[in-house]
Order: C-alpha cells, then sequence, then structure tokens
C-alpha cells in the first residue's frame, strides 16, 4: 500500500515537472501550434501560354522563416466550385512564394486554397479564385525577339529592294569563294573530277540548303568546262533536289548533254557508312577539287584529311561552330558561317541576292552598337556601383535573350 | 508553274511559321514541330528513292563491269541481306509473354536470336567504330600541320593549345602550382580557364551572331522567293 501511494505521488510529481518543463521551452521550439495563414493569395490564368494552366502567389506566412518560424511547407488544394470538395493539388516548401498550377481544362472556373503547415497542424487556409485557364493570342515574352527580327528583316528587306532597283552595293572580298573557280579550274586541267559534298543533314536544314543552292552555281561551272562532277549525298530528299538543281545549272550553261542522274547518288544515312564511301570516292577518282559545303559533324576531319591526303584544293564552309576549327585545319578556304550563306548570293552575282547580304551587314552593325554600348554600360555599373546604368546594361542584354 | 507552286507554299509555310513563333494559341501553337513531322513522314517515303538509286548505280556497275565492280556485289549483297533479315525477321523467337505466345512474326525485329541484331552488333558496329577512331590519327595529323609555327597566328594557336591539352595532366599541375600568390593567375589551370572563357568564347559567340544573321537572311530569300536555284528547272 505505502509503495503504491508513493507511486502515485511520484507519478503527479512528474506530470506537474512536465507541465513546467514545456511551459519553460522557448517559443521558437514550441512546434505543436498551427501557424498564421499565408496573406495576399491570388490566382490568375498564366500569360502568353498555351493554356491549361493557372498561375498561383501569396505573401509568406508571418511564422515562414520569421515569427515563431513553424512552417515547414504550403498545402494548396483546388476546387471546381468555392463550396465543394477541395483536393490537394501541390505542396510546396517553406519560402516559396509562387506555383503554377498546369494540366487544367480551359473554360472551367477553379478556386483554390492554401495553409501554411506546421509539425502541429495547419493554419486556416486562404483563398482565391475562380480563375479560368484559356489559350493566348500573343506570347509577350517573345516581344523582344519580335522587335528585333522586325529591325532585322526591314534592314534586309530595304537593301533588297536597292539591289532591285540596280544600286551597285558593295560585298567584301571573300576568298574562299574566289577560289572556287580556280578549283574547278585545276580539275579541267588535270582531267580529274570534282566532288561535292552537301553535307549530312537533310534539306530541312538551312545549311543543306546553303550547300545546294551553291552546288548549282558550282555545276554551271563544271558544265562550261566539260569536268566531271560527283555529289554523293546522304539522304534521299537532297539526292532529289540535288539533281533537279544539277540538271537546271548544265540547262542554263548550254550543255544538258552532259547531264547524268548519276552525278548526284544516294550512299546511305548513316554517318560513318557515308564517310566509308566518300573516302572511297576520293581515294579511287582522285578528284581535283573536293567541296564541303553544308552542315557537318565529326566526319568533317575524316573528309578533309582523306581530300588533304590525295592533293586535292578543298574549300569548305559550315555554320556548325565545332567543326570549323577541322576544316580551317585541313582545307585550303573555309568559309566561316555566315560566309557559306552568302555564298549562293555571292557567287550569282545577283543585286537582290547581294542586297539580301548587306542588310545581313546591317543587322549585324546593330548587333555591333549594342554590344560595344552594353559592354560600356556594365563596365561604368561595375566600377561605379552605380545600379541605374547597371540596370540599363542588364535591359540590353534582356532585349536579346530568347524566353520560351 | 513547276517553281511557282513551291515558290507560293514556301512562302506562305515560311510566313506562317514565322508568325506561329509569336502565336501560342491554336492552330499555330506547336506549328512547327508539326511541320518537321509531315516533314519526316515524306522522307521516309524517299528512302525507297534513296535505295532505288543505291541499286541502280551498283548493279549498273557491276553489269558494266566498271573499274572495282567487285566491290558493288558486296554493297548490294549486303543491302539484301539486311533487309531481308529485318523484313522477314530472321532468327526471331516466339516467345511467352503476360501468358500468351507471341509468335515470330509479331516479335521485335531486332529482338533476341534476331539475324538483323547479329549482323547490326557483329558486323555494322564494328565497321562504324573503325571509322569514327580513324578521328584520332586524323586530328593528330591536322594538329601537326596547324600547330607548325610558321606565323605569329600560328605560334599563338600552338600555345593556346598546349595550355589546354596539358590542363588535365599531372604535368599541367607540376609546372606550375609553384607560382607564388600574385603570379597564380599564370598556372595552366587559371590560364586554360581564361583562354576557353575569354578568347574561345569571344570568337564563338562572334560566330554564332553571325550564323544566325545569315540564317535570317537566306530564310528571308527563300520565303521571297529570291533564292530558287534549290528549285531546280521550270
Amino acid at each position: 500500500m505505502v509503495t503504491m501511494r508513493i507511486m502515485r505521488r511520484l507519478g503527479r510529481i512528474g506530470t506537474l515537472l512536465a507541465l513546467l518543463a514545456v511551459l519553460a521551452l522557448p517559443a521558437s521550439i514550441r512546434a505543436d501550434e498551427a501557424p498564421l495563414p499565408p496573406s495576399d493569395f491570388r490566382a490568375a490564368d498564366s500569360p502568353s501560354d498555351h493554356g491549361g494552366s493557372i498561375d498561383l502567389k501569396w505573401q509568406r506566412s508571418p511564422d515562414d522563416g520569421a515569427g515563431r518560424n513553424l512552417v515547414t511547407a504550403y498545402e494548396i488544394s483546388r476546387s471546381t466550385s468555392s463550396e465543394g470538395e477541395y483536393a490537394q493539388v501541390a505542396r510546396p516548401l517553406k519560402g516559396v512564394v509562387t506555383y503554377t498550377d498546369k494540366g487544367l481544362t480551359d473554360g472551367t472556373k477553379y478556386y483554390y486554397r492554401i495553409a501554411a503547415v506546421s509539425a502541429g497542424g495547419q493554419s486556416e487556409p486562404a483563398s482565391a479564385g475562380p480563375a479560368v485557364s484559356s489559350q493566348q493570342w500573343f506570347n509577350q515574352k517573345r516581344a523582344n525577339l519580335l522587335v528585333v527580327a522586325c529591325i532585322l528583316i526591314a534592314a534586309i528587306v530595304y537593301y533588297i529592294y536597292l539591289g532591285a532597283r540596280g544600286r551597285e552595293l558593295y560585298i567584301r572580298r571573300i576568298a574562299g569563294l574566289e577560289a572556287v573557280d580556280e578549283a574547278v579550274g585545276r580539275a579541267t586541267e588535270m582531267g580529274r573530277p570534282v566532288l561535292f559534298i552537301p553535307g549530312i543533314q537533310d534539306m530541312d536544314n538551312v545549311q543543306t540548303v546553303a550547300g545546294i543552292t551553291i552546288l548549282g552555281e558550282i555545276a554551271k561551272m563544271t558544265a562550261q568546262y566539260e569536268t566531271k562532277l560527283e555529289v554523293p549525298v546522304s539522304r534521299s530528299i537532297v539526292m532529289s533536289t540535288g539533281r533537279e538543281t544539277v540538271r537546271q545549272a548544265y540547262l542554263e550553261a548550254g550543255r544538258p548533254d552532259l547531264y547524268s542522274d548519276d552525278m548526284v547518288h544516294y550512299i546511305t544515312d548513316e554517318q560513318f557508312g557515308y564517310v566509308a564511301a566518300v573516302d572511297g570516292i576520293m581515294v579511287r577518282e582522285r578528284p581535283a577539287a573536293c567541296f564541303y559545303l553544308g552542315a557537318f559533324f565529326a566526319e568533317s576531319l575524316i573528309l578533309a584529311e582523306t581530300g588533304s591526303s590525295i592533293g586535292a584544293i578543298q574549300v569548305a564552309g559550315t555554320a556548325m561552330p565545332t567543326q570549323i576549327p577541322f576544316f580551317v585545319a585541313a582545307c585550303d578556304y573555309t568559309l566561316i558561317g555566315e560566309e557559306l550563306f552568302a555564298a549562293s548570293a555571292y557567287l550569282s552575282k545577283d543585286k537582290k541576292m547581294l542586297g539580301s547580304i548587306k542588310g545581313q551587314d546591317a543587322g549585324k552593325a546593330v548587333a555591333m552598337v549594342f554590344i560595344v554600348v552594353g559592354v560600356v554600360l556594365v563596365t561604368i555599373a561595375a566600377v561605379s556601383g552605380n545600379h541605374a546604368i547597371g540596370r540599363v546594361g542588364e535591359w540590353i542584354r534582356n532585349l536579346f535573350a530568347l524566353k520560351m | 508553274m513547276k517553281r511557282t507552286v513551291p515558290l507560293l507554299i514556301t512562302f506562305a509555310v515560311g510566313l506562317i511559321l514565322i508568325v506561329a513563333m509569336f502565336i501560342p494559341h491554336d492552330p499555330f501553337f506547336d506549328m512547327d514541330r508539326n511541320f518537321s513531322i509531315f516533314y519526316d513522314v515524306i522522307a521516309v517515303f524517299a528512302f525507297i528513292l534513296g535505295g532505288g538509286n543505291l541499286l541502280r548505280v551498283h548493279l549498273n556497275k557491276v553489269y558494266q563491269r566498271r573499274r572495282d565492280w567487285k566491290y558493288s556485289i558486296v554493297t548490294v549483297t549486303g543491302f539484301f541481306l539486311m533487309l531481308l533479315a529485318g523484313l522477314m525477321k530472321l532468327g526471331v523467337q516466339s516467345t511467352v509473354q503476360n501468358g500468351v505466345t507471341v509468335g515470330h512474326w509479331a516479335g521485335d525485329f531486332q529482338g533476341a536470336g534476331s539475324l538483323f541484331k547479329y549482323l547490326y552488333d557483329c558486323t555494322f558496329q564494328p565497321l562504324q567504330s573503325t571509322m569514327f577512331s580513324l578521328l584520332a590519327f586524323f586530328v593528330a595529323s591536322a594538329s601537326y600541320r596547324a600547330f607548325r609555327a610558321k606565323t605569329i597566328e600560328a605560334s599563338i594557336l600552338l600555345v593556346a593549345a598546349f595550355v589546354i591539352l596539358i590542363r588535365p595532366t599531372p604535368l599541367g599541375y607540376y609546372l606550375t602550382f609553384w607560382l607564388p600568390g600574385p603570379l597564380k593567375f599564370l598556372t595552366v589551370s587559371n590560364l586554360s580557364t581564361w583562354i576557353l572563357a575569354v578568347p574561345n568564347m569571344v570568337g564563338q559567340r562572334a560566330i554564332m551572331i553571325g550564323i544566325a544573321l545569315g540564317i535570317v537572311s537566306t530564310s528571308l530569300r527563300l520565303i521571297l522567293g529570291i533564292e530558287r536555284g534549290y528549285l531546280g528547272g521550270d
């Protein structure tokens, strides 16, 4: 009996001590209390999108990272009626103040609730809505791109117009294109063929289109000089287009009798299978001039080095930045990036085409002005610590940034 | 007519796709991707064209006993062997999937035991890897020519290449690790990072801006029908 009494007293003292201990704890570690709710909760259709999403924004709960520091997350729930049943859609962590709800049906009204969550429970929910998602007719994120594109297009069209009116337009000399005539002439003198490789991409790549257009100009020369032209291709549609182009060039040169469909022939779509076949053609037929104009990948150096080993005069051009150094190292002349796209206009001497290159140069001048101004502004801002100048520099940078 | 219709199509499609870039609303949304799919569909049919041409060229060569005609026999044989192995699903075993027997014809042409897969893995892949590995030797020969210090530019290129190449090696570390604090910026690691981040990046960006402008200009020439050489004759 005495033992039981002592036990009961000890139990009471223990409870009392535990209660005192809880009351003595600092407020920050009493996690069993519900936090205060977030405020200014808003729901609105996501801008500049294809619909199906709603943007949610809120102000953090006073207990999120401050106050009693209780919040561990937020719980967002959604319903199609204000009084209806809300289902949880997301549980962003503390500190987060935005969420985009995706996969919604356009035209349906959605109501949202958000509650701050702590270890001890949830706050009262804050409500927002109704919000309705819809498709937009203009992507505002790309407004800067539209402005830049309009300026560039206007410049190009203006110079095309000037060219069409017969204005003489100066285009700087491009050594690689001056060498085309020399290369074809050399092949003629040596009685060897001319090899033309339009890259390994299909006609949906603008580099291939540029390559095929240059092929037309080179084919006119081979027709005039009666030199054999060989064009192995790695895509069927490139073969069809190449044939049409070469046939037309031979017709324009007045030598349709020299044209044969076998000039442009298909090998394979496989990258290294194609390279093996072209290398074989080079070693067997020993062309005196090799042209590599189009989109190239790892095969660029293999082709160019094989061409170099047979002593061919080589002209390459690509807009693949990673392959340009290989061509520079292994070929006699290289058209770097934009020169590939200028080549057909340069070779044809067509004034409208030359006008488009002049317009492109005007676009480049505009870009250079912005680069110089931007660099100066950012430098001044960094040295002086002036945030206003820094913001102008940032604005210029954003003007050319592509946002999806 | 043969030129006018394609020019009109090019103009219309080009214009619509430019507009679609700025309109996320149906039917413009994802239009570029859909057009790419249309292109792929057409390209699949063009395979027949390519295959037909390959056969014609090589069979002619064999028939006329032109130079190196024996290689053409290997090409044609390889073409038909792979075609038959894939189409007839040679070697594909019947399997049981979810309690249902999947017969030879319904099996995967690249499945276990497939002759197509065997030929691909044991013949085509090694040949492809062999061609790719040639690149290592060609890089060496091209580098030798490019880095010969004949001019000031080539000498700068040689020094820059040397710094970049030795950076990941122990030599790259031991060569300059002892430099005192104020000269730390001259260590191989720091020099290499600077070369890649500043002169290399400047050159790359200049080329990229030129390429972007060139693409815009070429695309406009195509859309406006000024550049039409790729269309062939009337």
